[in-house]
């Protein structure tokens, strides 16, 4: 597999080059749904973490055995079963962040990321490749989603993780943290991703 | 291996059925372990929205500590016998109300309540969602104190009616607009419950 990715190319990809938010788009509805809050934003990211790399490997693990017309119903299986572990571990241990999250921890399991990575790296490579590539795009993930939410928590509620950091005179815009502000967000944030990513090919041009 | 037990479905699926079995004794396991602390936590939960559901919000915050006793009220119906389990509330001794933990089908999944009543169970006091998988941004709304405070104060001695485009008062609640199913689905809840335990409640105050 010698055109493939290494492992540390895999890792550093899913960060900025191939980030899941902002570069393939992938995985928008918990992107838009759960970034109200920084702590909803990375409570997801560590569920996907979870549930990406222990599918990453096991899907890995047994891709030799894999047969072709049956991979999708596999990595299904596969995703859903760590989703509902991931499910069951915050209603046991955090509770109230369990029930703000609602069905969008369940939904993980429709998530584009983690069967993309499954079909993209996991049924092809080896399990270190399979594991960097999983942590790499989780991180990207998480990125994503913090920015959003540190932009929507700090203009519609003036705090992060919940602790007040604007002065009071700050007018709390409520439609950052209802619906349209995560489209919002969104939208400048992907627009100033893509200018700013556009510009340095400009300037080797030049050069 | 012949060719027809090549192609057989079965066979080619063996992958398959195998991560199934796992997942399913590791999911089974996961439950074990993980199912009584959710369960504590429902409990815990359940036991802090206790004033709120019977006194009010505002009251709650003011009033006196109540003194929740769990109880469990077994109702014999013509086919089973259906255990519910209810928390009684004593403010100074006297009987305050109750709070019934009940269950039903929803639009998505089971949806859990905490109904909330006046101690001769004739009218809701509060309204709590504990669970529910409804979707979001329509039926999840049932979750928000503006929808669920419509309970607040209903008689119950006609079940309650969630009805589309604006309730007229007495048994009608306004249905949530593009989730009828799931505000259907919390009155019958409702309904059922407060029809099997008003009696054996009703019976109970009058006891105390």
């Amino acid at each position: 597999m010698a055109d493939q990715p290494t492992a540390m190319e895999r890792f550093i990809q899913g960060i900025l080059p191939e980030n899941p938010t902002y570069r393939q788009l992938l995985g928008l509805c918990p992107t838009l749904a759960v970034t109200n809050g920084l702590n909803q934003a990375l409570t997801m990211a560590g569920a996907v973490l979870f549930v990406l790399f222990c599918a990453n490997v096991m899907i890995s693990l047994i891709r030799d055995l894999l047969k072709p017309h049956l991979r999708i119903v596999i990595f299904t299986l596969v995703i859903a079963a760590f989703v509902t572990v991931a499910d069951r571990f915050l209603a046991a241990y955090l509770y109230q962040m369990s029930k703000t999250l609602g069905p969008y921890i369940p939904l993980i399991i429709v998530n584009c990321i983690i069967i993309c990575r499954c079909e993209v790296c996991a049924s092809k490579q080896g399990v270190v490749a399979a594991g960097a590539d999983a942590i790499g795009q989780s991180l990207g993930f998480g990125l994503g989603l913090s920015s959003i939410a540190a932009v929507r928590e700090i203009l519609g509620t003036g705090a992060l993780f919940g602790i007040k950091v604007l002065p009071a005179v700050w007018p709390d815009w409520v439609i950052m943290v209802l619906p349209p502000g995560a489209f919002l967000t969104f939208g400048i944030l992907l627009g100033a991703v893509n200018w700013y990513s556009a510009r340095p090919s400009k300037a080797t041009r030049t050069n | 291996m012949n060719a027809t037990l090549r192609d057989n479905n079965i066979v080619q699926a063996w992958l398959v059925l195998l991560l199934a079995v796992c997942f399913g004794g590791m999911l089974a396991g996961v439950q074990l372990a993980l199912g009584p602390k959710i369960e504590l936590n429902k409990v815990n939960e359940t036991r802090e929205k206790v004033p709120e559901l019977v006194l009010g919000a505002q009251a709650a915050q003011a009033g006196a500590p109540l003194a929740v006793e769990p109880l469990t009220v077994s109702v014999e119906k013509p086919a089973k016998t259906v255990r519910y389990s209810v928390y009684e509330a004593k403010k100074d001794g006297a009987l305050a109300g109750w709070v019934v933990k009940t269950a039903g089908q929803g639009y998505a999944d089971r949806i859990e309540v905490l109904i909330g009543l006046a101690p001769d169970a004739g009218s809701l006091t509060g309204l709590f969602v504990l669970d529910q998988k409804e979707t979001p941004g329509l039926g999840n709304k049932i979750v928000t104190d503006e929808w669920r405070g419509q309970f607040v104060g209903k008689a119950v001695d006609r079940p309650l009616a969630a009805v589309k485009g604006g309730a007229k008062g007495g048994s009608e609640i306004d249905a949530i607009t593009g989730a009828t199913i799931s505000s259907h689905a919390v009155t019958s809840i409702i309904n059922t419950a407060v029809a099997d335990l008003r009696q054996p409640l009703a019976e109970k105050a009058r006891g105390n």
